[in-house]
């Protein structure tokens, strides 16, 4: 490996953002994360593992706590997950192994897992060890990894532990995707994404940054090696079609969030309103209120029962100062150099279920800034440019179909997962299908090679 | 209103006593100013902490095992007897009396063994006003390198000898302190008998090394690098301390009044050493956990179980549990019983289905969603199928009624099943079960007679080779 300048040192939020951007959960310490691991009953089969899309065995990096075996802890955790650390911050554990967590049904607060998951990771990083992985023997077969994000990277820590060669390529400067740019600074701080990444890093992962794929470069990649992995997400956020949306003053919630985590956004005006009501709307509202501003609304077309975001983003966003207008619609943009209100109108429902604008109830809510969080599109439509020589890649509405056992697409020599496969989850998500398709790839070209 | 007013006040070998809690011989009691405030605190006693020729102590002292996250599961301690001067504690016996004279001072003695030297402590120990006298014959550490405390107590002739000389001398009842460490703690109670006392207190401390240090490799209490075999107490030794109690109580050669020492902390720990036969209690590792406060709800606690219970007094319910040990061959061989896992209770972490299938006799099962019952799922087959289970983070907007995980109900399939023809009775999973009667233990025998193993023998039911071929119960 070439001599190159750490991840982590590559980038970093600006002091003010990380200032107002601290810890959303913080985290345990030595005395306190004991006594918590020691609550754990240490569950046979346990649920809190069968909810965890990566299936970490929590009652077995728990009970390492407990012992004080701290990096076998972190090595249960990093076995099935190589981002555990950053899935101990990102993770909506609420509906994944806290919510599964017996404790529930006894009457009791879940076991803090993620937290205590975040204090083995912690562990491991600042004893400075390295990652407790060896990659394998080199078997001279590679793969390429379209996309450098959970996904991929899950994948390439795969390919690598079993001597595959794994180069990724991603259009940002820097690896993670949405790991490294997407997540809330006060769950998860870019640094920390990059950190975790530096260590995967150790395995000989080869990384290409800057470099958009194509049809023609996936073609070129699938010649050079012996499988491909796509892990390239989705696309743009979706515009409203409305006038005016192309003002200064309208941003969408991926791009907010990116600039603030990466340093080249450290304020906000005073009145913004973020267009949708899903999780990461939740996340670019709240960073609005951090960055500054004083009037921040979330509107949308329906009600709080129909919102797609987390019951408790919701209550995050309502205890920081976050408004919330329901059943309204965008309508147009007002402002003359920039963006100056957002025109909605009043829906209601009629008879049949379905939502209609209400007649006459226009009106103007006054905003300097104006973000749209109304979903990604997806970004597939080049694989079927591609004239791949062993088939066509299957896509459904823009995801590409796997089977979701090995990752597999419609062409063998493609696998693929993470957002681009499930219309846009979570970091764990997407480790799981990168972890699968790793094995996957692994177990498909040895079949291959058993029957040359 | 109750109709019964219970009384804690009782008298221990002609002692009257306000109740039953004493400190034992202890830091807890090393002078005069810190009983006075045990006996405002609320205990009805204190043994001196042993009073002979003072000696020089070592720092540090104590070491403890944790449990969990809990402090002081076990405590381990290598002080020796009282530092200070016989005549200071002597002088500060005569004021605590003078002041507390309702409450028991005893005085708990060491000195080496010679009948003169005997003769004389007890005739000064008396002569301060001690309400009685405590022999230590159990220290483990230290003094018994010394020829004293269990170096005594582990030879039977000694112990009765000593105890007799105190005994040509004393006017105020004679306590022997016995010492765990010896193979069958009825050898010594017996001699100590012979020799005369008129009491017995059980258990001392037993022969402990705590741990050792895993980046030192020093043992702990460490004494600049060193340790040395200290005495262990605490909620820890609790068992051992009721089964040497019992023991005594139930040997004729050595039943006496007793005063029960061993793990108490609490009013239910003291209502099981009276069960028991004793008939004072005495804490020593409690009180130096919380402080002397803990014996306001040793008192309380113990008074509203009476209530409940319809005792009067200590007596109504001393010894009611000795009749209930027996020796294993008189047990019911005919009694049966079974686990029931009720399902309402089982929050599904099948902690009763590993430890039945590792730790018992494989009869819990995970078939309740199967078509007919399986029990030739192993819990490796378990894991397996769990492992191949794709999981995904239930979004709202993507799963229709996702995003719903928490539930008060536990899934049918994770609710263990007990194969009730193969359960052997052994308790083991109610006993791991973290959840109150979810597991419960029902009799299914109720037609069959009793039998022991002993009336099987009797009857000639067992073959000669399988019989008792030499008597163990000395």
């Amino acid at each position: 490996m070439s001599a190159r300048v750490p991840f982590p040192e590559q980038i970093a939020a600006a002091p003010e953002v990380a200032e107002r951007f601290g810890d959303l959960h913080p985290p345990l310490d030595r005395q306190a994360a004991v006594p918590e691991a020691n609550r754990c009953l240490y569950c046979f089969d346990a649920p809190c593992t069968n909810a965890c899309p990566t299936h970490i065995d929590v009652p077995r990096f728990i009970k390492k706590i407990a012992s004080g075996n701290l990096s076998g802890s972190a090595r249960t955790i990093l076995d099935a997950n190589i981002l555990g650390a950053s899935c101990s911050r990102a993770c909506p554990v609420e509906v994944l192994c806290e919510g599964a967590c017996v404790m529930h049904r006894y009457n009791k607060q879940p076991i803090q897992i993620a937290r205590l998951q975040r204090f083995a990771m912690d562990a491991l990083h600042e004893s400075g060890a390295p990652l407790p992985f060896e990659p394998g023997a080199e078997t001279g077969l590679s793969a390429a990894l379209v996309g450098a994000g959970p996904a991929s990277l899950a994948c390439a820590a795969e390919l690598r532990r079993r001597g595959i060669r794994a180069d990724l390529y991603d259009a940002r400067p820097l690896p993670g995707g949405l790991n490294t740019y997407g997540v809330a600074e006060y769950k998860l701080p870019l640094v920390e994404s990059l950190r975790e990444i530096e260590m995967l890093a150790q395995l000989g992962v080869d990384f290409h940054f800057e470099t958009r794929i194509d049809a023609a470069g996936l073609a070129e990649l699938e010649q050079k090696h012996d499988a491909v992995f796509l892990g390239i997400g989705l696309g743009a956020i979706h515009q409203l079609g409305v006038a005016g949306e192309g003002l200064p003053g309208v941003t969408n919630a991926l791009d907010l969030i990116a600039g603030y985590k990466s340093g080249s956004l450290t304020t906000v005006p005073n009145r913004v309103v973020v267009v949708g009501a899903g999780n990461t709307a939740i996340d670019a509202a709240i960073a609005a209120v951090r960055l500054g501003a004083t009037d921040v609304y979330i509107v949308y077309r329906r009600g709080p029962e129909q919102m797609s975001a987390f019951t408790f983003e919701y209550e995050h966003a309502k205890n920081e100062g976050v408004k919330f207008f329901w059943h309204v619609q965008p309508t147009g943009i007002r402002g003359s150099k920039a963006a100056e209100g957002i025109e909605l109108t009043r829906l209601e429902s009629t008879d049949d279920g379905s939502i209609v604008p209400q007649e006459g109830s226009e009106f103007v809510l006054e905003a300097d800034l104006i973000i749209l969080s109304i979903g990604q599109a997806t970004h597939s439509g080049f694989l079927s440019n591609s004239s791949s020589k062993s088939g066509k890649i299957q896509v459904e509405r823009g995801r590409i179909v796997i089977d979701r056992a090995t990752g597999q697409t419609s062409n063998p020599k493609f696998f693929a997962g993470g957002d681009c496969t499930n219309g846009g989850r979570e970091v764990v998500d997407a480790v799981a299908d990168g972890k699968r398709s790793g094995v996957g790839i692994a177990a498909w070209l040895e079949a291959q090679h058993v029957a040359v | 209103m109750s109709p019964f007013k219970p009384t804690l006040e009782t008298t221990f070998c002609g002692i009257p006593c306000l109740n039953p809690f004493w400190l034992a011989s202890a830091p807890p009691t090393n002078c005069g100013e810190q009983i006075m405030r045990a006996f405002d605190a609320g205990w009805g006693g204190a043994v001196w902490k042993t009073i002979g020729e003072p000696i020089t102590n070592v720092s540090s002292r104590y070491s403890s095992i944790d449990w969990e996250g809990r402090r002081m599961m076990g405590f381990n301690n290598i002080e020796l007897i009282s530092d200070r001067p016989i005549e200071v504690n002597l002088q500060e016996i005569a004021e605590v009396k003078r002041r507390y004279p309702k409450h028991v001072v005893i005085a708990s003695l060491m000195v080496e063994s010679k009948r003169e030297t005997w003769h004389e402590i007890v005739q000064r120990a008396e002569d301060a006003g001690a309400d009685g006298l405590e022999l230590n014959f159990g220290c483990p550490h230290g003094m018994s390198e010394r020829g004293m405390g269990s170096a005594v107590g582990q030879v039977p002739e000694y112990c009765e000898q000593i105890t007799g000389w105190v005994k040509e001398k004393a006017r105020t009842p004679v306590i022997v302190k016995l010492t765990p460490n010896i193979s069958d703690i009825r050898i010594p109670a017996r001699a100590a008998k012979r020799g005369g006392a008129d009491a017995l207190s059980a258990i001392n401390t037993i022969n402990s090394i705590t741990g050792i240090d895993l980046d030192t490799f020093q043992p702990n209490p460490n004494v600049d690098g060193k340790s040395s075999h200290g005495g262990y107490c605490g909620p820890a030794v609790k068992p051992i301390a009721l089964n040497m109690v019992q023991q005594i109580q139930a040997d004729a050669g050595s039943v006496l009044p007793l005063s029960g020492i061993g793990g108490i902390g609490g009013w239910r720990d003291a209502a099981e050493f009276i069960l028991l036969g004793c008939s004072t209690v005495q804490v020593c590792t409690a009180a130096m956990h919380y402080g002397y406060r803990i014996v306001e709800d040793m008192q309380d606690g113990l008074l509203n179980w009476m209530a409940e219970k319809g005792f009067t007094t200590l007596e109504d319910f001393r010894g009611l549990s000795l009749p209930n040990v027996r020796e294993w061959k008189q047990l019911n061989l005919n009694y049966q019983i079974v686990a029931r896992i009720h399902e309402d209770l089982c929050i599904g972490c099948q902690l009763c289905y590993t430890a039945c299938w590792d730790g018992a006799h494989q009869c819990i099962h995970l078939d309740r969603t199967s078509p007919v019952p399986d029990t030739t799922r192993t819990p490796a087959m378990v894991e397996v199928e769990a492992a191949r289970k794709v999981s995904t983070t239930p979004i709202p907007k993507l799963d229709v009624g996702g995003a719903k995980m928490i539930s008060t109900l536990t899934p049918l399939e994770r609710i263990p099943r007990v194969d009730e023809h193969h359960c052997v009775g052994c308790n083991l999973c109610s006993l791991v079960c973290p959840v109150e009667n979810c597991i419960t233990m029902e009799r299914i025998d109720k037609d069959i007679e009793a039998e022991s193993w002993e009336e099987r023998v009797a009857k000639g039911m067992v073959s000669a080779g399988a019989r008792e071929v030499m008597s163990t119960n000395t």
